[in-house]
């Protein structure tokens, strides 16, 4: 039987637009110092390290993590690189946590990073293309598509960012603090891609986030309450083929029904509390929201509208802000994982959702083709 | 049955050349097919997929992606996939396999050097703030071990010629090879210095491959082959960044990883190495504890085919197929990763 596993710490960097104060090294270095403190361990009770970010040329160097082997207190110690795309942080947490499963370790630390300050994302985006229309652009018709399928109003795509940007002004860590935005501001900022308007879409973020994993033993050693990793699934699809659905994305549902199977979920609107998920342009909240079953055909828009995913509201979505409020590509998925984990750790702080026990964490990436998705529980089972 | 009882089953592997006209799917795409159809196993059956490669070999940010397409990926499949050889592509499978929920894992590692110059894009891999700016690339860096080395007293420029000279030989019986041949000690040591004290022929090959390792737990390696090639350990660790912060001519991350994967000094009937240039041998050989007389490198090992993304799996496929053929009970493989084996790893591989 594989062991339990449970995240014990977590840590992120304030993210910005550009950290200037600190190298890569520097960056990384205060996400993973946060999670050991949060841990109540030291570097050298760390077994392994799981080392996830998006495309090298993002910041234009090969496998940067071979650098940060010092700064991460990495000599000596097995470490792996992951790279699945946007979806990165998510698949990188959950590689962590195969590794405490598996009974190979007993303690790991994951770190997942983007400096994107030090390079030309958009450019990196676009496949290191000129005149690529980066990822807005590949999303849009695909937004798009779901608007005119599910009849939603135009509103939806606005609340969603008004919801998370109101969010992130009680997340300490977010990057966009927006503290006058509104629907209106939202409905008059520029049209970038169709239906994307500019304060739909996320920024640009330098940042990192970070998690200790251990097993059932090594829980007993902290004296805050653990996250219990009770589910979690990738999935990879092709990102481009003759009948493609790419709105309702079969990688989606699959990665989904698989975490909600070993959760023991029968009915993920009733049974999960909150979700953090990967919504970097607006119209992905209800997007996903049907798109992982959450929501009925139809129903995801008018959760929103209904204000259900509110932080108040009977399913929270991204109470920190989400990706709407901090895009450090690589780190994101992680931000996901960690955020939902602290909410059953009842660690989040001013944007805690009273009753989150069971939570959600999900990450896409790529041409919305590979996922990692997962669910923690302030319990065992 | 135990859920560690984790085995290669198939493998695969293109013939390294110089400038492949296939891009890296092209490559895989076969290759996945032949370790698949070897055993009769249907893509829809494997549980897991994970894979190995490097954005910048290609040139392009998620180059990797494009590399799905040969494991079909359609209805969607459990997939990773590491910026790294694929030999840590199979470790990552291998971890997955010990949830002990599936029995089956793919394992692909690919790279194509020949669209971009080596000595441009490597010296990326070096910290960005002190070591790239002064445009260290692998051959200098290999050289200042090389040099460090014979300043140790530990080898000579001789020892390099004859691990050349002997990894040529072993290569004439591997079709996969790009550089083989009979070449004598006192031949190679007469050629000019390329990088001193390295010659052209302690550099490896400029290469693209591909690799395709397919993994079975249990009895479902049982049932699938005659003998399966056991993992019996595996491991891989570390060394600093930093070269000043290192001793060159040794590798402790090496002998780590090696002692972490229960190698214990004990005999070997062919070690397959990651030595990627000539001198890097005498110190693997040293800091793995490998007995004197074992055969390293019988392929001929990355100085006469290096696939970098691929050059560690391949290690990993040479030493189980030995297994797998009965022509060995118990071999060893290793991986590198990094310039001047930064990060290294061992299995550890037996038959029945």
């Amino acid at each position: 039987m594989p062991q339990r596993c449970a995240v014990v710490g977590v840590g992120q960097t304030h993210h910005k637009k550009i950290r200037s104060d600190v190298s890569i090294a520097g960056l990384v270095r205060e996400a993973a110092q946060r999670a050991l403190e949060d841990a109540e361990c030291t570097w050298s009770d760390i077994d392994a390290l799981v080392i996830g970010k998006a495309p090298d040329a993002f910041e234009g160097i090969v496998q940067p993590e071979l650098f940060l082997a010092e700064a991460l207190g990495a000599v000596g110690k097995p470490m792996l690189r992951v790279h699945t795309a946007g979806s990165v942080g998510g698949s990188t947490f959950v590689v962590a946590s195969h590794l405490i499963e598996s009974g190979i370790h007993e303690r790991v630390l994951t770190v997942a990073w983007e400096k994107q300050s030090e390079g030309n994302a958009q450019w990196g985006l676009a496949g290191g293309r000129s005149g690529g229309s980066g990822a807005g652009g590949t999303f849009a018709p695909w937004m798009r598509a779901y608007i005119e399928d599910s009849e939603a109003p135009e509103h939806i795509g606005w609340m969603v960012a008004t919801k998370d940007r109101l969010n992130a002004l009680k997340n300490p860590y977010a990057h966009l603090k927006l503290p006058d935005i509104s629907i209106e501001k939202v409905k008059d900022s520029p049209l970038l891609w169709d239906p994307i308007r500019f304060l739909e879409s996320c920024p640009s973020s330098d940042g990192a986030g970070a998690a200790v994993l251990t097993n059932e033993a090594g829980t007993k050693r902290s004296s805050k309450p653990p996250a219990w990793v009770v589910a979690t699934a990738v999935r990879s699809e092709l990102g481009v083929f003759p009948g493609r659905d790419p709105v309702r994305v079969q990688a989606g549902v699959d990665c989904a029904h698989d975490v909600y199977r070993q959760a023991g979920v029968a009915n993920p609107r009733d049974d999960i509390d909150m979700a953090e998920l990967y919504v970097p342009f607006s119209w992905y909240e209800p997007m996903w929201l049907e798109g992982h079953d959450i929501a009925g055909p139809g129903e995801g828009w008018r959760m929103v509208e209904s204000g259900m995913t509110a932080i108040d509201g009977a399913f929270p979505v991204n109470p920190s802000g989400g990706v709407l409020s901090s895009n450090p590509i690589g780190a994101s998925g992680m931000l996901r994982f960690i955020e939902a984990a602290q909410q059953v750790r009842r660690q989040a702080g001013a944007h805690q959702v009273d009753r989150a026990r069971t939570t959600l964490a999900q990450a896409y990436g790529g041409a919305a083709q590979y996922f990692a998705m997962g669910i923690f529980r302030d319990r065992k089972d | 049955m135990s859920a560690t009882d984790i085995a290669i089953v198939a493998t695969a592997q293109t013939p390294s050349v110089r400038r492949s006209i296939c891009s890296e799917v092209q490559l895989l795409i076969p290759a996945v097919s032949r370790a698949l159809d070897a055993i009769g196993v249907d893509r829809g059956e494997v549980g897991f997929t994970c894979a190995g490669s490097c954005d910048y070999l290609t040139g392009g940010p998620f180059a990797f992606v494009t590399n799905l397409e040969a494991t079909r990926a359609w209805p969607p499949i459990a997939e990773s996939h590491v910026e790294m050889d694929g030999a840590w592509a199979l470790y990552e499978a291998w971890v997955r396999l010990h949830h002990g929920d599936i029995d089956l894992a793919l394992v692909m590692g690919s790279g194509k050097s020949s669209p971009s110059r080596p000595a441009e894009v490597w010296p990326q891999q070096l910290d960005p703030y002190y070591l790239a700016p002064l445009g260290l690339d692998p051959v200098s860096y290999a050289g200042l071990q090389a040099r460090a080395l014979l300043a140790s007293g530990k080898a000579t420029e001789r020892d390099f010629a004859e691990v050349v000279a002997r990894s040529r030989r072993s290569a004439q019986d591997n079709p996969n090879a790009q550089e083989r041949g009979d070449f004598d000690a006192d031949a190679l040591l007469a050629e000019p210095y390329y990088a001193s004290p390295l010659r052209r022929h302690d550099l490896p090959p400029i290469s693209d491959g591909a690799s395709v390792v397919v993994l079975a737990r249990g009895d479902r390696a049982r049932d699938l082959v005659g003998r399966p090639a056991w993992i019996r350990g595996l491991d891989h660790r570390l060394d600093p960044h930093q070269p000043g912060m290192r001793d060159l001519t040794t590798s402790a991350s090496t002998t780590l990883a090696a002692r972490k994967a229960g190698y214990d000094g004990g005999p070997l009937d062919a070690a397959e190495i990651s030595a990627i240039f000539s001198p890097q041998e005498l110190i693997l050989t040293e800091s793995l504890g490998l007995p004197d007389g074992t055969v390293i490198n019988p392929s001929g090992g990355p100085l006469c085919a290096n696939p970098i993304m691929s050059t560690g799996l391949v290690r990993i496929i040479e030493a189980a197929e030995r297994i797998m053929s009965g022509n060995a009970a118990r071999t060893l493989a290793h991986a590198t990763n990094g310039q001047g084996l930064q990060h290294n790893l061992v299995c550890l591989l037996e038959g029945d």
